[in-house]
């Protein structure tokens, strides 16, 4: 990685732990509930943001993506597979060792599929789905490419609200919590949960997740493919003159930015212990293109700052019942006034002076 | 299935064949001059029906039908004067993204001024049991409304735009728009009219339908959807195919209301838009060889 992005990433890290120990000085620590949500909404942004930015493929379906990570691994993992633990899929699973026993709160037996197998089922369906969608829809442009994804979130969004396995309109609750790490030794298990006295535990896990994310990103629009992505937003037929596989690349950072937003949908449905069909919506997805738009289509770290800001400012209720009009107006303003973000306004200024010299 | 049944089905289908048809054409009229698809169609539909039916207790019901298509056509003026007109050359990313959230900033003032309540506009002819009777068919008065409003928007449009010096000015713009320049054509005149134009047509659908479909503040997205649809299914731009579309369309949800359950109606449109979209973008009327020499 470059000097400069280690810097960055040390400066985050460092912010993360000051928030925290600065939420335990001042009594505040009520806000870490909404900065571990911001976070898992970061991941989601920052994916979607390689894609718009640098891939220049518009995606607003991704809200789709989330809900497939979350919605799965939340009814593979609470659904009670004792009635029809004979069916062969059920036992193939077993055999894996995918399956786990838990006694619900009244005692019962439950038998369900463990987090860990849930969540890699969960996030292996959002690409293999991305996939088999990317291939064809990837090969429109502009208009058609935006209303495909635009479909496939709405096709979506209605499947969960007409599917009882999926709860229709109450979506899934009573979601168990999601051990990552065993006790190891002396140190407590790492669990994803939104219990109270693993508040702290979580908001550390939801900004690590984000960070690697980040990192990740960043190494891949540093390195070969990520000069190919650049190459094919500036121009495709001149990245396919030089020898880019335009639709391979398309594709494949397609599927990734889909896990990413399945990885965000699996965790937060762990935290909340929950999932209802409003985080499948159409305006979540635009939401999300919003935040991209307004961190700046090409600068990850704006997307970042911008994505987990907005959302905590969001999270916390601050806008009220004018929360969507406020992403809708935000969306219109940074694309007619700052259509590279809105840290880059001065940018906007600069070339405007220097358009009047001329 | 008997043949009465039959009947009935098609009729349904006919009727929201048309209101999908008058909201591509809405599409299209815009596209046509600007190379623009305005995501927010939808919401002058939900517009037009809304503004109708607050002007109703103050007015008789042609002349708050009038007044909404009147002030729906000047909201759509002011939407392209205030984020359209003076961009210079935008991607048509950007202009994508402006224009969602324009419909969302439509959707969220409605939400504010009417509430989430679901309303209607009246009956224009009878009530909601009045129907009469086409050999042992049952249809409402409404359906008929429909369907002329649909038919004559549509001889009107294409007179509009043979006959007229503004339609066919018009047409010089989406033709060629440099050439439409030399001729002294003011092409972003041109534009404004086509988003007025387009928002009145969505208006008066709006109007039209409100009886039988019912109006709310989000009423617009599904209609944009299945609006846009059609409009793809013709070929972008192509008015009158996108007629033969929107029936087409209406009749096959209408038919498959038999055969899936009906929460799953939506997704049967939007699973259609996907596969022609991958098997033939430019539309089941549309020319593939014209369509890859247009920009997008």
């Amino acid at each position: 990685m470059k000097k400069k992005n280690s810097l960055k990433i040390l400066s985050l890290c460092g912010f993360v732990i000051a928030v925290q120990l600065l939420t335990l000085v001042t009594g505040t620590q009520y806000f870490l509930t909404q900065l571990t949500m911001s976070a898992y909404y970061g991941l989601v942004v920052i994916g979607l943001g390689v894609l718009m930015g640098y891939a220049g493929q518009i995606s607003i379906g991704h809200a789709g993506f989330f809900a497939i990570g979350g919605y799965l691994s939340a009814a593979l993992t609470t659904h009670n597979l004792l009635g029809v633990a004979e069916n062969p899929l059920v036992k193939l699973l077993d055999q894996v060792g995918f399956l786990a026993m838990s006694q619900d709160i009244y005692g019962d037996q439950l038998l369900t599929v463990s987090p860990w197998a849930a969540c890699l089922i969960a996030v292996g369906a959002a690409g293999l789905i991305a996939l088999v969608l990317g291939v064809p829809v990837l090969k429109l442009k502009g208009h058609y490419l935006a209303m495909a994804t635009l479909g496939f979130g709405t096709i979506i969004y209605r499947l969960l609200l007409a599917t009882p396995y999926f709860g229709e309109a109450d979506g899934i609750s009573d979601v168990p919590s999601f051990t990552i790490l065993p006790a190891l030794g002396s140190l407590p298990p790492i669990v994803i949960s939104g219990d109270f006295s693993l508040r702290v535990v979580n908001y550390y896990v939801a900004w690590g997740v984000l960070i690697i994310g980040m990192i990740l990103l960043l190494n891949l629009i540093d390195s070969r493919v990520g000069r190919a992505l650049r190459s094919l937003h500036s121009s495709e037929e001149a990245a396919e003159a030089v020898g880019v596989n335009t639709a391979g690349f398309k594709v494949g950072v397609f599927v990734l930015s889909a896990i990413f937003a399945a990885f965000a949908g699996v965790f937060i449905t762990h935290y909340n212990s929950g999932i209802g069909p409003s985080e499948a919506s159409v305006m979540k997805s635009v939401r999300y293109v919003a935040l991209v738009a307004v961190g700046g289509m090409t600068n990850l770290w704006g997307m970042l700052i911008m994505g987990v800001s907005l959302t905590f400012l969001s999270l916390r209720g601050v806008f009220g019942s004018m929360d969507d009009a406020v992403f809708g107006v935000i969306l219109i303003g940074v694309m007619l006034f700052a259509p590279n973000g809105v840290l880059s306004v001065r940018e906007f200024f600069v070339t405007r002076k220097k358009e009047t010299a001329e | 299935m008997t043949l009465d049944l039959f009947f009935q089905y098609l009729f349904a289908g006919i009727t929201y064949g048309s209101i999908y048809a008058i909201v591509a054409i809405g599409y299209n009229i815009i596209y046509n001059t600007t190379g623009i698809i305005n995501f927010a169609q939808g919401e002058f539909v939900m517009l037009g029906g809304m503004i109708a039916i607050t002007l109703l207790p103050l007015v008789p019901l042609p002349v708050a039908i009038a007044l909404a298509v009147g002030i729906t056509m000047l909201i759509g003026a002011v939407i392209e004067i205030l984020f359209i007109r003076w961009l210079e050359s935008p991607s048509v990313l950007r202009l994508i993204i402006i224009t969602i959230g324009i419909s969302i900033l439509l959707r969220e003032i409605a939400l504010h001024i009417w509430g989430e309540s679901i309303r209607s506009l009246p009956y224009f002819y009878g009530n909601e049991i009045t129907t009469f009777s086409v050999g042992s068919v049952h249809l409402s008065p409404q359906v008929l409304w429909v369907i002329a409003t649909c038919s004559v928007m549509v001889a009107g449009l294409s007179l509009f735009f043979k006959f007229t010096p503004t339609g066919r000015e018009m047409r010089a713009c989406s033709a060629n728009r440099t050439a439409a320049i030399l001729c002294g054509i003011s092409t972003r005149n041109m534009v404004t009219l086509s988003f007025m134009l387009s928002a009145g047509l969505g208006a008066l659908a709006g109007c039209v339908m409100s009886p039988i479909t019912y109006t709310q503040y989000d009423s617009g997205t599904g209609l944009a959807i299945k609006g846009f649809t059609v409009a793809i299914l013709g070929g972008l731009g192509n008015s009158m195919a996108a007629v033969a579309a929107g029936l087409l369309l209406g009749i096959i949800e209408a038919f498959s209301v038999s055969v899936v359950p009906l929460a799953f109606q939506d997704a049967i449109a939007i699973t259609l838009l996907l596969i022609i979209l991958f098997v033939k973008p430019h539309g089941i009327f549309g020319s593939g060889e014209a369509a890859r020499l247009k920009d997008f």
